[in-house]
């Protein structure tokens, strides 16, 4: 019992990090309808920064995340403004095409400035677990600062786009450009702005992830980047609470299936969810089903 | 005007066939006569097996109009079960061996390819990018996983531990992550050469036919095809698992033709090459792909072009983004327009 306890306190904690990559694709795919496969590799970039100013430079832990966090912005607005603005009347296939290009630049550009050497992700959280039950429930401080993080993040973000002036202008884009447009909303700023957050979300991530798994290489964001987006498919693409629930969700189904199942196999098993959600409610567990318009 | 355009459709694929003809004639003279370097002789048989594959991406991408990044997933699949087919069938001549093989290699394709196609062509988005990407990941962790042993009873199979136990006279043929080893390669040029024609002849007459031409009205307006009775699923899975087929018999060429196969050679960084050769080439364009993808499985092998090694992904991903906004982009393409094309009309609306 208390070592089932364990492993769903883990997936809590991983499905909390997959929740906060999730909602920077949710967003993204809300309003400029495009998915950005690029977004994984933003949060190796987000981790490699943090890395760098932390045992490179010796700036505290705090610091590294801000500035991790400032780069991946202006790295989200810089590649918004270079490859996707541009094809915002092309089709899909361009859009996801120019994407998967970026996703791979990002990678192998990675590769070419801090090679493909494995590097080791110091921890900013004292190892030491807190003990429940006489120490037998371990609960790592890493994991409930991830926890929190996520639990924050989603409690702004709401605040953020029921509340506020931008927030409101990003669900008007999101539901109909044109009509947002004329009513003197500025759609090409709401769509920067929301590439801005999710990157700066990424990047966030890429530091919780890294302290859970250390090993930083240059396709480090790519599986957690897929999975996320598997997350938002689960909870329904579009949807901030769908993406808390399906990376929470998809977490604990990730981290049972390589403690009962096979380890090996736990990545199969985590698409093997996506290609049933899609099979059986392709909208998600929270997501609407939209009427086609023509 | 319809007519115009078909015999020029039927010129141009004409003209890829002679050429493809006329470039096996050059290359075996070239080889018989030992003008071309070991490297490139030794070359030939995987040229023809990644003109294959951008072939078989490009009906994807290029006719279908959707992506797939997992098409290496498809190339493995193909690869494993042709390598595994090839040791297994108790056939003694070789080419026949190599077509049963490769006729094998297809249908496991095709049969993963419908079991991907299933969920994901009936809904409308970018679903199957995300899901062949994840195909990708899973095939590289499955054929990882995969022991096949062989002995007088037949085929032994045994999914993440080696627990194949022989009677006498067993072999393994699938030996989990160490891959497929000492294979007999069994691939020629000239296979590879009649694949290359035989797929280009598929894919021509698919494109000339009513079923081809209910695909590329759904790649060009859904519901318009949709509203005059084109059954969305039916068309895009059938090009589908033709193109995953295609991509199994162009891996079961590649695998053997080596000595070794593991699965970590059909990763993302093949299924992202075999998408520059397609975009390098222009989608839809057959011949294209296959100018792109010799040139560049050549390119990288000649001595000029080693130094530039580890820039080669890095370039591979600034040539997927500058021609997608090269034909993408409507400034741009209004600017080559009045530049080169003043005499042509525009044609037909590009949507």
């Amino acid at each position: 019992m208390l070592i089932f306890l364990n492993h769903l306190i883990n997936g809590i904690s991983l499905g909390s990090v997959y929740a906060i990559i999730a909602l920077g694709y949710t967003m993204v795919y809300g309003i400029a309808k495009m998915l950005n496969f690029a977004h994984g590799d933003v949060i190796m970039v987000g981790a490699y920064i943090c890395f760098f100013s932390v045992s490179s430079f010796n700036l505290p832990p705090a610091v590294g995340v801000v500035l991790a966090v400032l780069a991946c912005t202006a790295l989200g607005i810089v590649i918004e403004r270079l490859a996707y603005k541009p094809l915002r009347q092309a089709t899909s296939l361009a859009v996801l095409i120019t994407a998967i290009g970026v996703s791979y630049f990002l990678q192998n550009g990675a590769q070419l400035l801090w090679t493909s050497n494995i590097k080791m992700f110091p921890s900013f959280f004292s190892a030491s677990p807190i003990g429940l039950f006489g120490g037998e429930l371990k609960i790592t401080i890493a994991a409930i600062v991830t926890v929190a993080a996520c639990v924050v993040i989603m409690l702004g973000l709401t605040w953020f786009t029921g509340r506020t002036r931008m927030g409101k202008a990003m669900r008007a884009c999101s539901e109909d450009k044109a009509a947002a447009q004329l009513m003197g909303i500025n759609v090409n700023a709401t769509i920067s702005m929301t590439f801005a957050i999710g990157s700066a979300l990424a990047a966030i991530a890429g530091v919780l992830f890294c302290s859970v798994y250390p090993t930083l290489t240059p396709t480090t964001g790519s599986m957690p980047g897929i999975k996320a987006f598997t997350a938002a498919v689960f909870g329904g693409i579009g949807s901030i609470p769908g993406a808390l629930l399906g990376g929470v969700l998809l977490g604990v189904i990730e981290i049972f299936a390589s403690a009962y199942i096979s380890t090996q196999m736990s990545n199969a098993i985590v698409f093997a969810v996506l290609i049933v959600v899609l099979l059986v409610r392709p909208s998600g567990l929270l997501g609407k089903q939209v009427r086609e318009k023509v | 005007m319809k007519k115009i355009r078909l015999s020029k459709t039927n010129r141009i694929n004409f003209a890829t066939f002679g050429a493809v003809i006329l470039a096996y004639a050059v290359f075996q003279f070239m080889s018989g006569t030992g003008m071309l370097s070991s490297t490139i002789r030794g070359q030939l048989v995987p040229i023809c097996a990644y003109v294959t594959m951008a072939l078989s991406l490009n009906l994807t991408v290029g006719v279908l109009g959707e992506l797939s990044l997992g098409h290496a997933g498809f190339m493995s699949v193909g690869a494993f079960a042709g390598a595994v087919a090839a040791a297994a069938l108790p056939i003694d001549s070789d080419p026949l061996r190599l077509a049963a093989s490769m006729v094998i290699a297809a249908l496991a394709a095709a049969a993963a390819g419908t079991l991907v196609g299933i969920p994901v062509l009936r809904l409308n988005g970018d679903y199957l990018a995300i899901v062949t990407l994840a195909f990708g990941q899973i095939i590289k962790s499955i054929m990882e996983n995969l022991y096949i042993g062989i002995d007088a009873r037949g085929l032994h199979f045994s999914f993440l531990e080696n627990r194949i136990i022989f009677r006498d006279g067993g072999r393994m043929l699938l030996n989990g992550a160490m891959g497929v080893n000492g294979i007999a390669k069994i691939s020629s040029f000239t296979a590879g050469f009649v694949l290359v024609m035989l797929v280009l002849a598929v894919i021509f007459n698919l494109v000339d036919s009513r079923a081809g031409r209910a695909i590329m009205a759904l790649r060009d307006n859904r519901i318009a095809a949709e509203s005059v009775g084109i059954p969305v699923t039916k068309y895009k899975l059938m090009a589908f698992v033709i193109s995953a087929a295609m991509a199994g018999a162009a891996g079961a060429l590649f695998a053997l033709g080596q000595n070794t196969i593991t699965a970590n050679k059909f990763d993302f960084n093949t299924s992202i090459l075999i998408l520059v050769f397609v975009v390098l080439g222009g989608q839809g364009n057959m011949w294209g792909s296959i100018l792109a993808a010799t040139f560049l499985t050549v390119l990288p092998e000649t001595r000029a072009m080693r130094g530039l090694a580890d820039y080669r992904m890095l370039v591979y991903a600034v040539v997927l983004i500058l021609v997608m906004l090269a034909t993408n982009n409507p400034t741009i393409q209004d600017f080559i327009n009045t530049r080169f094309r003043r005499k042509k009309k525009k044609g037909g609306a590009a949507k």
